[in-house]
């Protein structure tokens, strides 16, 4: 039987608490995972590791926080996304909302746009295609 | 002296679980500083025992060929002390799979049926990792030295019957 958002969400939530030992109440849909629940580096492998055993599915490398595409030119100029970068972020994070961030795409701010929000609708998004 | 903080391994499932032993001794320096008077081995050590047993185990999987490191302690709870003359069992467990970037274990140390500790550690590939730092010479984690030492231990004929001295 498919998940709703909110079993989804506790699952997440869950996954969270244990990974980065916050409290409950800190993780709200827009918290962001690094700076206000903070995550370093080896905390998003953590996570990825509890998704997959929380959902049972499996999250390859770089599906769920892109790790890679900061390295080319062709994406970043001066310190910001270039267009093609922003294009390549929504094809890459399609459970990612970019409105903001499309504004002013600073690099510095990509970590911005990993929140607990987008952990869920990623999830609700992986769920959708294994079951279709 | 040598930072090898278990003395054995009994069991070992390639990519998913081993076992190690160590007994701990009156002759151990530290157990006579740590609590002056009360002798009992740190439970500091006992999360680095158990990290090597982990660390062999990741280790293992890519044939020793990457920089395993410890990145995280996720958690640790100690339930009691270990004492001289007892003998103290790791048990490392690797949560899902090791994968190209790191590994997630669950670990249990037990004394006879009494539960000591458990622990959760992480493990990254420290080139594969997201913020990867200067490659440097060669393999520091498994160097040759530690290579030498666990052919010496036969790590892969872990599990087998042991050889006899006639075979």
């Amino acid at each position: 039987m498919a998940l709703s958002h909110d079993e989804i969400t506790d699952k997440v939530r869950e996954a969270l608490v244990d990974a980065l030992g916050v409290d409950e109440d800190e993780v709200t849909p827009e918290a962001r995972i690094g700076a206000d629940l903070g995550a370093e580096s080896i905390d998003y492998l953590d996570i990825v590791f509890r998704l997959e055993k929380a959902f049972n599915i499996k999250i390859p490398r770089g599906d769920l926080f892109p790790d890679n595409i900061l390295q080319s030119e062709e994406f970043v100029q001066d310190g910001k996304m270039t267009a093609k970068g922003i294009e390549e972020l929504k094809t890459r994070l399609p459970h990612a909302n970019l409105s903001a961030f499309e504004k002013d795409p600073k690099v510095d701010d990509i970590a911005d746009l990993f929140t607990v929000d987008m952990i869920v609708r990623y999830i609700d998004l992986k769920l959708g295609q294994d079951a279709g | 002296m040598r930072w090898i903080w278990i003395d054995r391994f009994t069991e070992f499932e390639r990519g998913r679980r081993a076992v190690a032993v160590k007994a701990v001794t009156m002759a151990e320096e530290h157990l006579h500083d740590h609590v002056p008077g009360y002798p009992l081995h740190p439970p500091t050590l006992m999360i680095e025992g158990m990290a090597q047993t982990a660390g062999v185990l990741v280790g293992d999987v890519f044939d020793f060929n990457e920089k395993v490191i410890l990145a995280k302690v996720t958690r640790a709870t100690f339930h009691t002390h270990v004492r001289p003359g007892e003998l103290i069992h790791f048990e490392a467990v690797v949560r899902g799979e090791v994968r190209p970037e790191g590994a997630a274990i669950t670990g249990r140390i037990t004394r006879g049926t009494d539960l000591v500790a458990d622990i959760e550690l992480m493990f990254a590939h420290l080139d594969q990792s997201r913020d990867p730092v200067e490659p440097g010479d060669g393999n520091f984690v498994f160097n040759e030295d530690f290579i030498r030492m666990l052919r010496m231990r036969s790590l892969r004929n872990l599990g087998q019957p042991a050889p006899t001295p006639d075979a």
